[in-house]
């Protein structure tokens, strides 16, 4: 088998995590689908350090988990002020873009 | 002495400054200062006369600069004065006269509230006409032409809370502004033509434009003469003018606003020269005019409309002339200045005789007045003899010498034209006798005043009481006076002129002169002329001294009928520019509602359309955003693949 | 660290026919997992696919020689991140019942096309890159392979590190922050909220207990109005939000039905027009539970 394939599951996987944040109306699924997809790259990463024979992938791949949990931490604190204050978790209800 | 030329002007417009800006302290003597300034104009126009006359003929153009008006790189407009020996003529006519008719004024406006104004007007015409006549470029003489019709308005409309006043002075501005464009047109073609629009450099360049372009200008600048002197088409104003006061008809509408239109044919006439076919076009104006006036005199009972009239008429000899070239100029500025004495003259008398009447102007209610009005009748009948051309008397000279050089044009148009000149000779000579016949004789037909009325009773002369019959009686001396002096005039200033030529020796270096050769001789034509005129007075006299006037005035023939309506002038002008107009505007209107508001709404509701559909993909949704942000993501990634694979 | 020479020896260019075996297993419940996380309908059931997904991630990982990211990515991710969420979940989200009737037109279409284009384009790209040999990780893991992140992070990537640092403190200062709520005003008594409760007009008595009428005596039976239809009120917000109330309202009512009719057997009245059951035949279904 030919590494190559760890690189389509990531696309595969990547692609699945962003029609979930198309289609979710529940923003902490819209997280768990982003955290997907930033679960997919580093998976690409991870694969291109085996491919390459050295561990700069590996290490982007540990700053994107520091960087997720970092955006996880502060994303969910905004969900849980957003639904104390509208008492839902909807990323449609929560839209003032449009007057 | 040169420098004096700016002090023609300035007195007038001191005067008319003063006198509108001066307020109600003025009203005890602003006739007065008027009058003087007047009459300091004249005084000065005199000494520069004299000071010309002592000069050789070549050196008696006097030029002045005062400052340049705009100097503009390529474009240079100076107000700057030519006294020649055109102008000087007509600053003594226009100064002259109007001093007359300021004194005459004094008298006339005595009882109107407004006579201060009344005077700084008429101060201001003065300035506009000198600035007109004196004017050494096109565009100064349109300032001044303009200036003119501004007075003329004023004044025709001075009493204003006559709601026909207004109309005709709004009437005569608007048809006035016909002829200015031509007048402005024709000054924008001699700028881009010949550079400039002075009066000598133009007349120097004519032989190097082509003949299109100098047809061109030539028509303007009749059509501008056209406007300002009442001739057809552009005539319908002046018989309404009519109901501006007396004085003004005579000083502006017959001695010499109107007449400003021959002054810029003369003064063009390096132009007209050098094209045939505008100068026939001016010769075929003043021949129409010269009947349409006459025979619209004819049929007027009003006494000023008659008058009116007859003015076209005299004007339309002028034009004639005007358009004969160097046979004619001279003598159309000759007939010009005798016209300028008689008609003022004849305005003055039908004022004193208005002025006697109750202001009732409808001659059909006069009658027998020569016994109640002496002087009147006396210096009005000198001027009656004057215009008929009675020999001997100044409208003789100065018409039969037209009439010869009509004649002298030569071939099929030279006897038309000499035909056309005697005819109306004879209508003159039948009109004028009408009117007088009328105004001063047969029995009297006069009616009591009508009852006072709130909008007309303003007039000067409210010394009457409704009801009652008129007291015709003299005129006061401040009246009779111009009229006497105007009266003199009338009878010797033609044989003045024509003594010794001395005229066209005067004129002659400014609008060249050329003896016509009239095909039959001076004096076939002159005794035609005499037998033409004794048939006019014969007519008038079977028709007005044998039998009894009626009051009302007979139905009449159809050409009276037509007559008396200015011979459909203003049915003409309503049918053929007013409705005309209006449907023009209607379908410009339409047009405009459907065609272009059209285009603008359809412009505007498709965008709003666009929008309001566009607006759609705004719809506040972060799921929908991010969707156009995948999906351009996914249309990035195509096109570097396409790229690559390229 | 022993196996650790074994495991590098895995992590070759070439891979063994054991790694394929897992890949293709391992790969398609990961996939399976992650289907599962944006299609079902709770929460709580996504966020557990995710990290069954996660988890299979680590094992990924660890194949391809980066055992460290491998733990970390259980620990970190599969350990604090996930249950992060599974917290969130539990606190916000008992109402998420999230319906997946999309409310944008046409939103689903296009993603879904997207999505296709999407992955088309990227595993076209994929396919047609040249991606060269594999070298595999053995040299760059022959030091050991925390030891060779190590080396890396404090020395090339020490800045970025440092920043990575700061990053997180400030994270943690935000989401304290954004989470933490001053009370700016005196906590309401019992009185006030009595007295507010009378002022806005609605619900002056107390809200209605749960089992009345109810043949069970439990939480997630619905009280009985006046006329027999059951009360939504009676019931836990949370059982509500799950749609787990059951309805004991139409036995109920049959049971008043046959009384009335043997009372006027008894009586010899003419019976009393016929009442319409209230509820549906699934709600019956529940009641048999």
């Amino acid at each position: 088998m030919n590494p190559v394939n760890y690189l389509y599951l990531a696309a595969l996987l990547f692609t699945i995590g962003a029609t979930g944040v198309l289609i979710r109306r529940n923003a902490i699924v819209v997280f768990m689908c982003v955290e997907l997809m930033l679960n997919a790259c580093n998976l690409a990463f991870v694969a291109f350090s085996r491919m390459h024979g050295n561990l700069d992938g590996q290490i982007i791949a540990f700053f994107t988990m520091v960087v997720a949990a970092a955006e996880v931490v502060v994303g969910l604190a905004i969900i849980v002020s957003l639904f104390r204050s509208r008492h839902s978790a909807s990323v449609d209800d929560a839209s003032l873009m449009k007057l | 002495m040169e420098n004096l030329i700016a002090l023609l002007v300035a007195a007038p417009l001191l005067g008319a400054a003063v006198l509108l800006c001066g307020g109600r302290r003025l009203d005890r003597f602003g006739h007065l200062l008027g009058t003087a300034l007047a009459a300091a104009s004249f005084v000065v126009g005199a000494v520069l006369f004299f000071d010309m006359l002592g000069r050789g003929a070549e050196e008696r153009a006097l030029h002045q600069t005062l400052f340049a008006w705009v100097p503009v790189e390529g474009f240079q407009a100076n107000i700057a004065f030519q006294l020649d020996q055109l102008s000087m003529t007509f600053v003594l006519l226009i100064t002259g006269v109007g001093t007359l008719i300021h004194v005459y004024s004094i008298g006339y406006m005595e009882h109107d509230e407004r006579r201060r104004r009344f005077f700084g007007y008429l101060n201001l015409f003065l300035a506009a006409m000198l600035l007109l006549v004196l004017a050494d470029n096109y565009l100064l003489l349109y300032f001044g032409w303009e200036g003119v019709g501004l007075a003329s308005y004023l004044l025709i409309g001075f009493w204003q809370h006559k709601p026909s006043a207004a109309t005709a002075a709004k009437k005569a501005f608007l048809v006035n502004r016909v002829g200015d464009i031509g007048l402005s047109i024709a000054i924008m073609l001699m700028f881009t033509t010949f550079g400039t629009f002075t009066f000598g450099p133009v007349f120097e360049q004519t032989g190097q434009a082509g003949q299109g372009t100098l047809t061109a200008i030539g028509l303007m600048l009749l059509l501008a003469a056209c406007g300002k002197s009442a001739q057809v088409p552009l005539q319908s104003w002046l018989g309404d003018a009519m109901e501006g006061p007396t004085p003004v008809s005579a000083l502006i509408h017959a001695a010499t606003m109107v007449t400003a239109g021959v002054y810029l044919i003369t003064r063009s006439g390096a132009i007209f020269d050098a094209a045939p076919d505008a100068q026939l076009a001016v010769v075929v104006v003043g021949a129409v005019t010269l009947l349409f006036g006459a025979i619209v005199g004819c049929a007027k009972d009003d006494i000023k409309k008659a008058l009116a009239g007859s003015t076209m008429s005299q004007i339309g000899y002028m034009v004639l002339a005007a358009g004969l070239g160097p046979i004619g100029y001279v003598f159309a500025i000759m007939h010009l200045v005798t016209h300028g004495f008689f008609k003022a003259g004849l305005f003055l008398g039908a004022g004193s005789v208005m002025h006697a009447m109750n202001d009732e102007v409808d001659m059909r209610k006069y009658g027998g007045l020569r016994k109640y009005m002496p002087v009147t009748f006396v210096t009005f009948g000198l001027g009656y003899l004057a215009i008929i051309g009675f020999p001997g008397l100044s409208g003789f000279w100065s018409k039969d010498k037209i009439i010869e050089a009509a004649f002298a044009k030569g071939g099929a148009e030279g006897w038309i034209l000499g035909a056309v000149t005697l005819l109306g000779a004879g209508i003159t000579a039948y009109y004028m006798t009408r009117v007088m016949l009328m105004t001063f004789f047969g029995e009297k037909r006069w009616q009591p005043a009508p009852a006072a009325d709130a909008a007309t009773d303003v007039e000067p002369s409210a010394d009457h009481r409704p009801g009652e019959l008129p007291h015709p009686h003299e005129s006061p001396t401040s009246m009779t006076l111009p009229m006497i002096v105007l009266a003199f005039g009338s009878v010797f200033a033609g044989g003045l002129f024509s003594l010794n030529s001395a005229f066209v020796h005067w004129l002659e270096p400014v609008t060249k002169f050329e003896h016509g050769h009239p095909p039959v001789g001076a004096a076939v034509i002159t005794t035609a002329t005499i037998v033409v005129l004794l048939i006019g007075v014969g007519i008038a006299y079977a028709q007005y001294g044998r039998k009894p006037v009626p009051v009302t005035a007979p139905r009449g023939s159809l050409l009276t009928r037509a007559a008396r309506r200015d011979l459909l002038q203003d049915d003409f002008n309503h049918v053929v520019l007013v409705r005309g107009g209006e449907h023009l505007t209607r379908s410009l209107v339409y047009l405009d509602h459907s065609l272009v508001d059209g285009v603008v709404n359809g412009t505007a509701a498709s965008v709003g359309g666009l929008s309001g559909r566009l607006r759609r993909l705004q719809n506040g949704f972060a799921r929908s955003y991010a969707l156009s942000m995948f999906g351009g993501t996914a249309v990035l990634i195509a096109a570097t693949l396409l790229m690559r694979g390229v | 660290m022993s196996a650790a020479p074994s495991l590098a020896a895995l992590a070759a260019s070439t891979t063994s026919t054991g790694e394929a075996v897992q890949f293709w297993i391992l790969g398609t419940v990961a996939v399976i997992g992650a289907l599962s996380t944006i299609l079902m309908r709770r929460a709580v059931h996504s966020a557990l696919c995710l990290a069954g997904t996660m988890i299979i991630l680590a094992v990924f990982y660890l194949a391809n020689g980066a055992y460290f990211l491998g733990i970390v990515q259980v620990v970190v991710y599969t350990g604090a991140i996930m249950m992060l969420f599974l917290f969130v979940v539990m606190l916000v989200g008992v109402t998420a019942a999230d319906s997946l009737k999309e409310s944008i037109k046409g939103q689903r279409w296009l993603a879904a096309l997207c999505a296709l284009g999407f992955g088309a384009l990227l595993i076209a790209g994929i396919s047609r890159a040249s991606l060269g040999a594999s070298n595999g990780l053995a040299a760059a893991n022959a030091g050991g392979n925390v030891e060779g992140l190590a080396a890396l992070i404090f020395t090339k990537y020490v800045f970025a590190f440092e920043i990575t640092g700061a990053l997180l403190i400030t994270a943690a200062v935000g989401a304290m922050v954004l989470t933490h709520r001053e009370r700016t005003e005196k906590a309401a008594t019992q009185r006030e909220l009595a007295e507010r409760r009378v002022r806005e007009g609605k619900h002056l008595p107390p809200l209605p207990a749960p089992g009345v009428y109810a043949r069970h005596n439990a939480v997630d039976i619905a009280g009985l109005l006046p006329d027999g239809t059951p009360s939504e009120l009676t019931v836990s917000q949370t059982l509500r939000a799950r749609g787990q109330v059951r309805d004991v309202s139409t036995e109920a009512l049959n049971d008043l039905k046959a009384l009335e009719q043997r009372s006027e057997e008894r009586l010899g009245r003419r019976p009393a027009p016929a009442r319409t059951a209230r509820g549906g035949a699934e709600h019956e279904e529940e009641n048999d539970r």
